[in-house]
C-alpha cells in the first residue's frame, strides 16, 4: 500500500510570531521554521505503518518556496521514503493547496492520504476534507486512532459528544489529531541519510492548475487575553467576590 | 441574499452553537435552516421555532443518521445553488462536512468565524488564537463555519417556519463510510460549549480520580467540567472534556481553571470567558495573567474550602 | 564513559557547538582540507537559535576567513556611524565621556559593524555546508568519551526519556560520535568544557575564570527615531562603585534597538537581581528615550567569560582543543570576543589541519599559533582593565584604565584573579537588600513575561537537566546564609523558593530555563550542575537577535 503525506512548512509551534507594526500580516522574518505538528504525526502513522509492513512506501509531498526542501527532509529522516516538492512563491489557500494534490495523487495513485488535520499558522482545517470532495474519496477527520487493512481503514474520530468509528473504504483521506501517536525524533544517521534521499521539484507554473487568491488579508491584530487580575488570599474572598462584585454565581 | 444554517443537534436538541450561528447568518439577509438525519420529526419542529428562520429543510433518511460527510454534502450540494452563504457551526461536524462542501464548489472555506465585518469580509483567528485576521473573499458564494462561542445565540422559541421535506435523498450510490459506532461520553451535565460555568482541571490534578473534587463543585453550580490537553494526554479523562485550541472553544459565564498552568493552545479556547478564577500553586503559571480572580496554593486544600463555602452560601 | 552497544559515527573532526568559533573552525578546515569530514553538533534547535550577544563586530578574523565576505552576504549591513559612553551619575543625571581614541584604543568602533550575532552564525552555517561540512542542529553533546587519556568524541544524548529517565514512547537513544581530533567551541562554561578542563586539569598554570552575566532586549521602535549605526553604552548607576558592569545600547537593522546590561559575576550582594538592574537601567533618562513608542520583540541572556588573559585555560589535550568563549578569548574593555573567537577557531583549525596529516594526538600547535596571533597581543595589552574594577572600584579602576590604556597594557604588572565568581557572594543578613521598581509593562517588565519572548520550548517530560550535587546544602548554605541567590541571579525565573515561611525548599523550573550558564558558575558552593537537556530544547531566539 502506498501512503502519500503532504506536510506544510510552517512558523515553529514554540515560536510566537508578532503582527507586523503596520498591521499588514504576521511577521515570519527569521522565525524558525519546522513541520506542521498536525503533519509531523501523519508522517509519524505513516511510518509506523510502514513498520507493521502494512504500507509498502511513503511519499512526503510539500508545496510552497525551496525552502520547503528542509521540511521535506524532516519526512524523510523520520522515514518517508522519497519526496515531492511543488515550488512556488506565491500564497497558496487551502482550496489551491487541495487542487494541487489532487494531481499530485492522480500521478501517483496511492491509497491513501494521510495528513494533519489543520496547520498550526493558519488554522483553517480544510484541505484534506476538499481534497477528499476533489477526488470523490472517503473522509476520516480529527483521527485519534487508526487501524489499516489492504480494504479499509477504520477510524477512531474525535467528535463533539465523544469518539466516532467509522470504515472507511480505500483510497481515502484521513487527517490526523495530535493525540494519533507522539512523532518519533529522527536519529542523526537517519537525518544523514535523508539527505541523499531523492526530492522530485516540480514548479506550479509547469501545472495548468488554477491558483487565484480567494481571500484578501486585510489585517491582523494581537487577539488580547491578559486581564488584571487580582490574586486572593481566600476561598472566602473569591466566593465573595464571584457572587457580589462579578455576579456570576 | 440568503443563507442556509445546517443545523447541529444531539438527542432531539438542537445545539446553542447552531442557534449562534443563526445569529451570525441572519447579518447577511433571510436565514433557512437544514436539518440532516433521521427521525427527525420532533427536532423538526423544535427547528421551526427558532428565531429568525423563515423556513427549515429537513432531509430525513437512514443515509443521513450520522451526518456523514460524503451524504451530507451530496445533499448540501443539490440545494446549495439558491444560497449565497452557507453556514456551519464550527464544530466538529461542521468543520467535516464544510470544506469538502466548499471544494466541490470551487469555493475557499472561511473557518472559525468569530466576527462578521460585512457581507464579504470576515474575522477569525491565526496562529493558536494568538492573532486575529480580518479576510475580505472574493468567492461568489460564501462558505463559513462559525464560533458559536463568538454571536450570542438566537432564541429557541417565537419562530415561525415553515416546514419542507427534501424528498429526494441526495446521496451517491455507494456510501464511502460506514458508521461503525460512537462512543458517547455520558453527562448529566451541560455541554461544555453550552454551560454557564465550567470548572476545569489541568495536569495538577494529577490523576483522573482527583477529578472527583471537580464534579462536586460542578454538582453545586451545575457547572460542565473541562480539561486542558495535558489532563487528557495524561488520560485523566476523555478527549471530549478537551478546552483549547484543539479541543473545545468555550466562554461561559464563570470559568475556573484547575492546576492548569495556561499553555497557549488552552488559552485559546477559554479566553472570551467573562469571569475567569485560576487556582494554581505556581504563581508565575500563565493562566493567572488571564484570570479575573487568582488564588495560589495547593488545590487540594483549596477545592474542598471552595466546595463546603459554596454549598454554605 | 563509553558503551559499546550504542551506534557510532566517525569523522575526521567533530565541531560541537555552533557558535562564531566552532563555524569558523569549520569552515577554516574545508578551505584547508577539503576531502576531510566534519561534523558540527548544536544543542540549539538550529544555528543561531540560543545566540546573545550585543553585538558590534570587528571585522578583522572575518576578513581572514573571507576576504571576500561582502560579496558573500554575510549579514553586515549597520556599519557603526556614531558611539557615545556615558558615566550614569544617579537615576537621572549623566556625564558624556569624550571617546579620545590615542587614549582609549579599545572603545573607538569605526569601521565595526552593529550586527545580529544569530543571524551572522546561520550565514556562517550555510557557507559552511556550501563548503561540505555536515551540521547537525537539535543533537547536544552530553558526555565526553575519553578512552587512554584521549578524547574520542563525545556522546549525544538520549531523547524521549520521561521525567524519572525511562525511555518514553518515543525513545531515541544517543550514540557515539568519534573523531580524530575533536574542537569544544561551547561557548562559555560548555558543560563538557567544564569537564575537560576538569579531567585534564587545565587550569593549572592559569587564573580561575571569572564570568558576567548579559542579558538582552530586542526592540523595534518607530522609524523616525532609528538612527542605524548609533551606539551607545553606560556605566555608573543603578550599580554601586563596587558592582562592574554596564549597559549597551545599538541602533541597528530595520527598526531594531538591541539594548543589554553586563553584570560581573563577582558581585558580592547576594540581593542583587541582574534581571532587575537590566529594567531599573533602562528608566534612565539616557536611555529611556530609546525606547519610545517602540515594542519588546525578544529577551535572552547569556554568561560570559570576563578573566581574559590570566585565565585562559591550556587550550589542546590529547583529541582536542578548546575555542571561542569556551576558552575564554573574549576582550572585556572591548566589550567584544566574536573577532577573538572566529580567529581562535580558524587557528585550531589550522592547527588540525597539520596535525591530520601527522597523526599527532594532541595538537599542540594550537597554542604555540595562539601565541604568536593577534588574539595574544591584544587580550595581553588590556589584561589589567577588567581585575583592576574589582581591585580599585569602578571610579578609581576609570582611571587607572586610562592611564593602563595609554600605555597599551606595557606595564610591568599583572593583576590576577584570586577566587572564582561563586566565592565572592556576602551573607544575606550582612548585606542591603535591593527593591527594584515594579513593572510598567511599557518600558520595564517581570521575568515571566521577559522568557515568554525567549521562545523556549523544552518537551515537558523529560529529566530536569538543573540539578543539586547535594540537596542538603541547598537548606544550609544557600537558603541560611545567602537567602537563596539562585531565585535573584537566574534571568529566567528558573529557581523558585516555595514555602519559605515554613519549610523553604527550592523548585526547579527547569522549563523555563534559557542555558545562561549562570547557576553553574555563581552557585556559593557549586551545588548546581548543568548539563545539556534533550537537543533541540531551550530557547529559539528569532533572527535579529
Amino acid at each position: 500500500m502506498k501512503v502519500l503525506v503532504p506536510v506544510k512548512r510552517v512558523v515553529d509551534s514554540n515560536i510566537k510570531p508578532l503582527v507586523k507594526s503596520d498591521n499588514s500580516g504576521v511577521e515570519t522574518d527569521g522565525l524558525k521554521m519546522s513541520m506542521n505538528p498536525f503533519d509531523e504525526t501523519a508522517v509519524e502513522e505513516a511510518v509506523r505503518l510502514k513498520e507493521q509492513n502494512i504500507v509498502s512506501e511513503i511519499v512526503a509531498v510539500s508545496i510552497g518556496e525551496a525552502k520547503c526542501q528542509d521540511t521535506l527532509r524532516t519526512a524523510m529522516a523520520m522515514g518517508a521514503y522519497r519526496s515531492i516538492l511543488i515550488t512556488s512563491d506565491e500564497l497558496l489557500e487551502p482550496l489551491s493547496i487541495a487542487k494541487i494534490l489532487q494531481k499530485i495523487v492522480e500521478k501517483e495513485q496511492p491509497n491513501l492520504v494521510l495528513m494533519g488535520k489543520q496547520a498550526s499558522d493558519d488554522d483553517t482545517n480544510a484541505t484534506g476534507q476538499i481534497l477528499a470532495g476533489l477526488l470523490g474519496w472517503s473522509q476520516g477527520t480529527f483521527v485519534s486512532k487508526l487501524e489499516l487493512t489492504s480494504d479499509k481503514a477504520r477510524v477512531h474520530r474525535e467528535i463533539d459528544e465523544g469518539v466516532q468509528i467509522l470504515d472507511l473504504t480505500l483510497p481515502a483521506v484521513i487527517t490526523t489529531d495530535l493525540r494519533l501517536n507522539e512523532p518519533r525524533f529522527a536519529s542523526l544517521p537517519n537525518i544523514m541519510k535523508a539527505r541523499k534521499k531523492p526530492i522530485e521539484t516540480i514548479a506550479l507554473s509547469d501545472m495548468d492548475i488554477k491558483t487565484t487568491t480567494r481571500l484578501e488579508m486585510l489585517s491582523v491584530k494581537e487577539a488580547s487575553t491578559s486581564r488584571e487580575g487580582i490574586i486572593l488570599n481566600s476561598v472566602e474572598e473569591l466566593v465573595e467576590k464571584l457572587q457580589n462584585e462579578a455576579k456570576v454565581i | 441574499m440568503t443563507a442556509l444554517v445546517l443545523l447541529s443537534y444531539e438527542e432531539n436538541q438542537i445545539r446553542s452553537t447552531s442557534r449562534s450561528t443563526i445569529a451570525a447568518a441572519k447579518k447577511f439577509g433571510e436565514v433557512h435552516a437544514l436539518l440532516v438525519g433521521h427521525n427527525l420529526s420532533e427536532l423538526s419542529q423544535k427547528a421551526a421555532k427558532l428565531e429568525g428562520v423563515t423556513k427549515v429543510l429537513v432531509a430525513d433518511h437512514e443515509a443521513y443518521a450520522h451526518m456523514l460527510a460524503q451524504p451530507v454534502t451530496d445533499l448540501i450540494l443539490s440545494i446549495a445553488e439558491t444560497y449565497d452563504y452557507i453556514l456551519v457551526s464550527a464544530n466538529a461536524e461542521g468543520k467535516d462536512i464544510l470544506p469538502r462542501v466548499a471544494g466541490l464548489l470551487d469555493v475557499q472555506p472561511i473557518t472559525d468565524v468569530v466576527e462578521v465585518v460585512n457581507e464579504n469580509t470576515f474575522v477569525r483567528p491565526i496562529y493558536a488564537g494568538s492573532i486575529l485576521a480580518t479576510v475580505k473573499s472574493s468567492d461568489n458564494k460564501k462558505l463559513l463555519s462559525i464560533r458559536g462561542t463568538a454571536f450570542e445565540p438566537v432564541s429557541d422559541e417565537g419562530g415561525q417556519a415553515s416546514i419542507e421535506a427534501l424528498s429526494k435523498v441526495a446521496h451517491s450510490e455507494k456510501a464511502l463510510a460506514q458508521f461503525v459506532s460512537v462512543e458517547v461520553t455520558k453527562s448529566d451535565r451541560p455541554e461544555l460549549e453550552s454551560a454557564r460555568v465550567i470548572i476545569s482541571g489541568g495536569r495538577g490534578m494529577q490523576s483522573g480520580a482527583n477529578f472527583a473534587m471537580l464534579e462536586k463543585i460542578a454538582d453545586i453550580l451545575d457547572a460542565a467540567i473541562g480539561a486542558s490537553r495535558a489532563a487528557v494526554d495524561a488520560g485523566y479523562v476523555g478527549n471530549d472534556y478537551q478546552v483549547g485550541q484543539t479541543g473545545k472553544i468555550v466562554a461561559p459565564q464563570l470559568y475556573i481553571a484547575v492546576g492548569i498552568s495556561g499553555a497557549i493552545q488552552h488559552l485559546a479556547g477559554m479566553k472570551d470567558s467573562k469571569i475567569i478564577v485560576a487556582i494554581n500553586k505556581d504563581p508565575d503559571a500563565p493562566i493567572f495573567k488571564v484570570a479575573d480572580y487568582g488564588i495560589i496554593g495547593d488545590l487540594f486544600e483549596i477545592l474542598p474550602q471552595l466546595e463546603n463555602r459554596l454549598a454554605n452560601r | 564513559m563509553s558503551e559499546s552497544a550504542r551506534e557510532k559515527m566517525e569523522f575526521d573532526v567533530l565541531i560541537v557547538g555552533g557558535g562564531p568559533s566552532g563555524l569558523s573552525a569549520a569552515i577554516r578546515l574545508k578551505q584547508l582540507a577539503p576531502s576531510a569530514q566534519i561534523c558540527l553538533i548544536e544543542k540549539a534547535s538550529e544555528i543561531g537559535a540560543h545566540i546573545v550577544s550585543g553585538a558590534v563586530l570587528e571585522p578583522t578574523a572575518l576578513k581572514e576567513l573571507f576576504s571576500d565576505w561582502n560579496s558573500r552576504g554575510a549579514p553586515l549591513e549597520t556599519p557603526v556611524k556614531k558611539e557615545r559612553i556615558m558615566y550614569l551619575l544617579n537615576d537621572r543625571k549623566s556625564i558624556q565621556i569624550p571617546i579620545i581614541d590615542w587614549m582609549m584604543p579599545n572603545m573607538v568602533n569605526e569601521g565595526n559593524y552593529i550586527i545580529s550575532l544569530g543571524d551572522f552564525c546561520r550565514w556562517l552555517a550555510s557557507e559552511a555546508e556550501a563548503l561540505g561540512v555536515e551540521i547537525y542542529p537539535g543533537f547536544a553533546g552530553s558526555d565526553l568519551i575519553i578512552e587512554d587519556n584521549q578524547v574520542m568524541g563525545v556522546l549525544i544524548g538520549d531523547m524521549g526519556l520521561d521525567k524519572d529517565g525511562k525511555p518514553g514512547s518515543n525513545f531515541t537513544p544517543g550514540m557515539e560520535l568519534r573523531a580524530k581530533y575533536t574542537i569544544f567551541s561551547e561557548g562559555c562554561r560548555g558543560s563538557l568544557s567544564k569537564k575537560l578542563i576538569s579531567h585534564y586539569n587545565l587550569r593549572k598554570k592559569s587564573d580561575p575564570q571569572t564570568y558576567g552575566i548579559g542579558i538582552k532586549e530586542l526592540w523595534e521602535i518607530p522609524s523616525d527615531l532609528h538612527f542605524p549605526g548609533y551606539m551607545q553604552h553606560s556605566f555608573g548607576w543603578p550599580l554601586d562603585d563596587n558592582t562592574y558592569g554596564g549597559s549597551w545600547l545599538y541602533h541597528f537593522g530595520k527598526n531594531l534597538v538591541s539594548f543589554g546590561f553586563v553584570l560581573g559575576l563577582d558581585y558580592a550582594n547576594p540581593w542583587l537581581s541582574p534581571f532587575g538592574e537590566t529594567q531599573r537601567v533602562k528608566m534612565h533618562p539616557a536611555l529611556k528615550k530609546h525606547f519610545k513608542g517602540g515594542r519588546r520583540i525578544a529577551y535572552g541572556a547569556r554568561a560570559l567569560s570576563e578573566g581574559g588573559f590570566q585565565s585562559i585555560p591550556k587550550l589542546s589535550f590529547p583529541g582536542g582543543v578548546l575555542v571561542g568563549d569556551a576558552a575564554g578569548f573574549l576582550n572585556m574593555p572591548k566589550i567584544k570576543g566574536t573577532h577573538t573567537a572566529m580567529k581562535s577557531g580558524m587557528v585550531a583549525a589550522e592547527a588540525i589541519a597539520e596535525a591530520l596529516n601527522s597523526a599527532q594526538i594532541e595538537p599542540v600547535n594550537y597554542q604555540k599559533r595562539m601565541q604568536q596571533s593577534w588574539v595574544w597581543e591584544e587580550l595581553y595589552s588590556v589584561r589589567n582593565i577588567r581585575p583592576s574594577f574589582a581591585k580599585f572600584g569602578a571610579k578609581l579602576a576609570t582611571v587607572y584604565t586610562g592611564i593602563d590604556s595609554m600605555l597599551r597594557g606595557k606595564v610591568p604588572w599583572t593583576f590576577h584573579h584570586r577566587q572564582g565568581d561563586n566565592t565572592k557572594l556576602d551573607p544575606a543578613d550582612m548585606s542591603q537588600p535591593v527593591c527594584y521598581p515594579k513593572p510598567d509593562n511599557k518600558l520595564t517588565f517581570d521575568r515571566e513575561s521577559s522568557v515568554y519572548l525567549a521562545n523556549i520550548d523544552h518537551r515537558d517530560d523529560q529529566p530536569i537537566h538543573l540539578k543539586l550535587k547535594n540537596e542538603a546544602i541547598w537548606k544550609t548554605v544557600n537558603w541560611d546564609v545567602f537567602k537563596s541567590p539562585e531565585s535573584r541571579y537566574c534571568p529566567a525565573a528558573v529557581y523558585e523558593v516555595v514555602n519559605a515561611d515554613v519549610e523553604p525548599t527550592l523548585q526547579i523550573n527547569s522549563q523555563n530555563c534559557v542555558h545562561c550558564k549562570t547557576c553553574d558558575i555563581k552557585d556559593p558552593t557549586q551545588n548546581i550542575n548543568w548539563e545539556t537537556p534533550e537537543g533541540g530544547s531551550g530557547p529559539n531566539y528569532p533572527g535579529g537577535m
